[in-house]
């Protein structure tokens, strides 16, 4: 610890604090001159990471202003005069907004059933195969997808489902007609949850794996003395070990649960395909960046953060009330 | 545990090596299958004839994409971008994990929360477009650096790896009279370097792999990095751009260049994957002692 000289004692400082002598010593270690005058490298090193925070994070925060404000674009950054709550009305009133609502809600709760859970089973399985050179082997090809840019995935996407591509020669061998299922909106869910599910499942597993090897063997052998069949220890012994991990992991995916896969979503959708594929952010995106229409997307955006902000905050409360441990 | 294995045990070990079979199948077929398109015969291509190996073996669509200088142009600003970019989120990240790592410090948990809070709530895509556009970043290397220089995540595992260094020898180079930047540079960063090394593998991919931003805020070809090359013929293919859907033939024709493409922008990761995966896995794991 820092005990240097220039550590000042309470009691030391306290008649040069305050006129009465008498006075109670603060309980902190020395009023903030000293505390600069010890630490002021370390500050200086926090500077430019806080001008980063400060105008590259809590600026864009504050921009938000703009979702009440009339903004053009050239024009001040905060906007040129308040509109109240215009845009919200507008957006409100939209029914393509609702479309897109619907669509977020809809991808990014199938996206959360099949991603979260299908991780726990994958790791189970692979926690049951004894070799470690095969055990290795297959967690780093199930790690791989993890690695790519989304527009590579997003490339992989269209040739396997191209006309000529492996899914429609399948297609084909069982005497269906090929099917250009990008352009198609009943096929986009599937087609979007299945790559999100290629993508991130085996990268998933790694956080199981290894809560699953800090699981006492113990338990399990008490477990067998008591007759436990194999289902039943995985019920009562594996998966009660694993559960904080997956409940963190449930409450970090509910956090970009409004933002889930927009990146994607905007490389592999088309117009004709908007009725299912359209999402909030993409949305916004075309509003915003294509239309210019600034303070109407900001409007929508603030209003899907916020939607983001109840959903991580409402779920660390459950955890924190039902399972005793949240996020923070 | 039981010397002889019951029925039931064996037939589970059957299953889950077919499934597993399975998964192995699936992660690894589109990577052969494009692979295999490559540098296949368009004819082959067309009718739906390429799947594990290319059919009428040829390198034409090759040489046009490797002849086309806009392809080497955009793959060089890759690297430009993911050099810098990363250099400059190690530098920052460091440092303010460094501040952030002593529990002394006055302020310390209002420091932590400046960046924890920007995880919970961000301040949305508009808002930075704007702000962005505002500081004239537009067509700059600074618009693709700046925006997303530290990772809350990258700087909260520094944090803690710093913060299980044994401070003995920290305090022993104050009294031999090093200052706190003396300290970092000659005694905190070598102990580090397993840290730091992981640290810059998350950033480099992440700079790497991303195109959005640049997307976002990059107007001239020549500035595109490689995943906005690939993009934009990915998206000449879906009509993402174009007011309707394309026709199946018009598509086609592209579909041998992309394969072409993501063949060429993928073979890096391959190549160094298999060498800096543990890195990978090790970073998540000091990332999860946090929580």
């Amino acid at each position: 610890m820092s005990t240097s000289k220039t550590l000042d004692q309470g009691p030391a400082r306290a008649p040069r604090a305050g006129p009465r002598p008498g006075r109670r010593a603060r309980p902190r270690s020395g009023g903030w001159r000293a505390t600069l005058r010890r630490d002021w490298r370390l500050y200086s090193l926090a500077i430019l990471p806080l001008l980063f925070f400060l105008i590259f994070r809590y600026g864009p925060m504050i921009g938000n202003v703009i979702a009440f404000r009339k903004f053009e674009p050239g024009g001040s950054l905060l906007g040129e005069e308040w509109v109240g709550l215009r845009y919200v009305r507008l957006f409100l009133g939209d029914p393509t907004f609702w479309n897109v609502f619907t669509n977020t809600l809809v991808l990014g709760a199938l996206t959360l059933l099949f991603c979260w859970p299908l991780p726990i089973v994958l790791a189970l399985l692979l926690n049951e195969v004894r070799s470690r050179r095969l055990k290795r082997f297959l967690q780093s090809v199930s790690y791989l997808p993890h690695f790519l840019s989304i527009v590579i995935v997003a490339g992989i996407v269209m040739q396997m489902l191209a006309i000529d591509g492996p899914i429609n020669q399948i297609v084909k061998a069982f005497g269906g007609e090929p099917t250009a299922f990008l352009q198609k909106p009943e096929w986009f869910r599937t087609i979007f949850v299945s790559s999100e599910v290629w993508q991130t499942v085996g990268w998933g597993t790694i956080l199981y794996l290894a809560a699953l090897t800090t699981i006492d063997e113990q338990l399990y052998e008490a477990a067998r003395m008591d007759g436990a069949s194999r289902w039943r220890q995985i019920w009562h012994v594996t998966l009660p070990g694993i559960r904080p991990t997956a409940i963190t992991l449930l409450i970090l995916n509910l956090g970009t649960f409004m933002t889930t896969g927009f990146e994607k979503i905007l490389l592999l959708y088309n117009p004709l395909t908007y009725p299912t594929a359209d999402v909030i952010t993409t949305y916004l995106y075309r509003m915003g960046v294509e239309s210019s229409n600034l303070s109407y997307a900001a409007a929508i955006g603030l209003f899907e953060a916020l939607i983001g902000v109840v959903l991580i905050v409402s779920a660390n409360a459950i955890s924190r009330r039902t399972v005793g441990a949240g996020l923070w | 545990m039981t010397p002889t294995r019951s029925r039931g045990h064996r037939v589970f070990q059957v299953i889950n090596a077919v499934i597993l079979t399975g998964v192995v199948i699936v992660t690894l077929y589109p990577f052969v299958n494009i692979i295999a398109r490559s540098f296949s015969d368009e004819r082959y291509i067309l009718s739906g004839q390429v799947n594990l190996v290319p059919r009428g073996f040829n390198l034409t669509t090759y040489r046009i994409v490797i002849s086309d200088p806009m392809f080497w142009t955009n793959y060089a600003n890759t690297v430009v971008y993911t050099v810098v970019a990363t250099a400059i989120a190690m530098t920052l990240t460091t440092c303010y994990a460094y501040v952030l790592s002593k529990k002394h410090l006055k302020g310390r948990t209002v420091l932590i929360w400046v960046a924890i809070f920007t995880m919970i709530f961000s301040g949305g895509l508009i808002p930075q477009y704007v702000l962005v556009n505002g500081l004239g970043l537009t067509n700059s290397i600074w618009a693709i650096v700046l925006p997303n220089a530290i990772s809350v995540f990258n700087l909260l595992v520094m944090k803690t790896f710093f913060e299980n260094l044994p401070s003995e020898l920290e305090e022993a180079a104050a009294i031999d009279g090093l200052n706190t930047y003396g300290i970092l540079a000659r005694i905190v960063l070598p102990l580090s370097k397993a840290v730091i090394a992981t640290m810059v593998l998350f950033y480099a991919v992440s700079f790497w792999n991303s195109w959005f931003t640049a997307f976002l805020y990059l107007n001239e070809a020549e500035l595109f990095p490689v995943t906005i090359y690939l993009r934009n013929l990915i998206a000449g293919a879906t009509g993402a751009e174009s007011a309707g859907a394309i026709t199946a033939e018009v598509s086609q024709a592209a579909a041998n260049i992309q394969s072409v493409a993501i063949t060429l922008t993928v073979l890096p990761i391959l190549a160094v994957y298999p060498f800096v995966q543990r890195y990978f896995v090790s970073g998540v794991m000091l990332g999860a002692v946090k929580g």
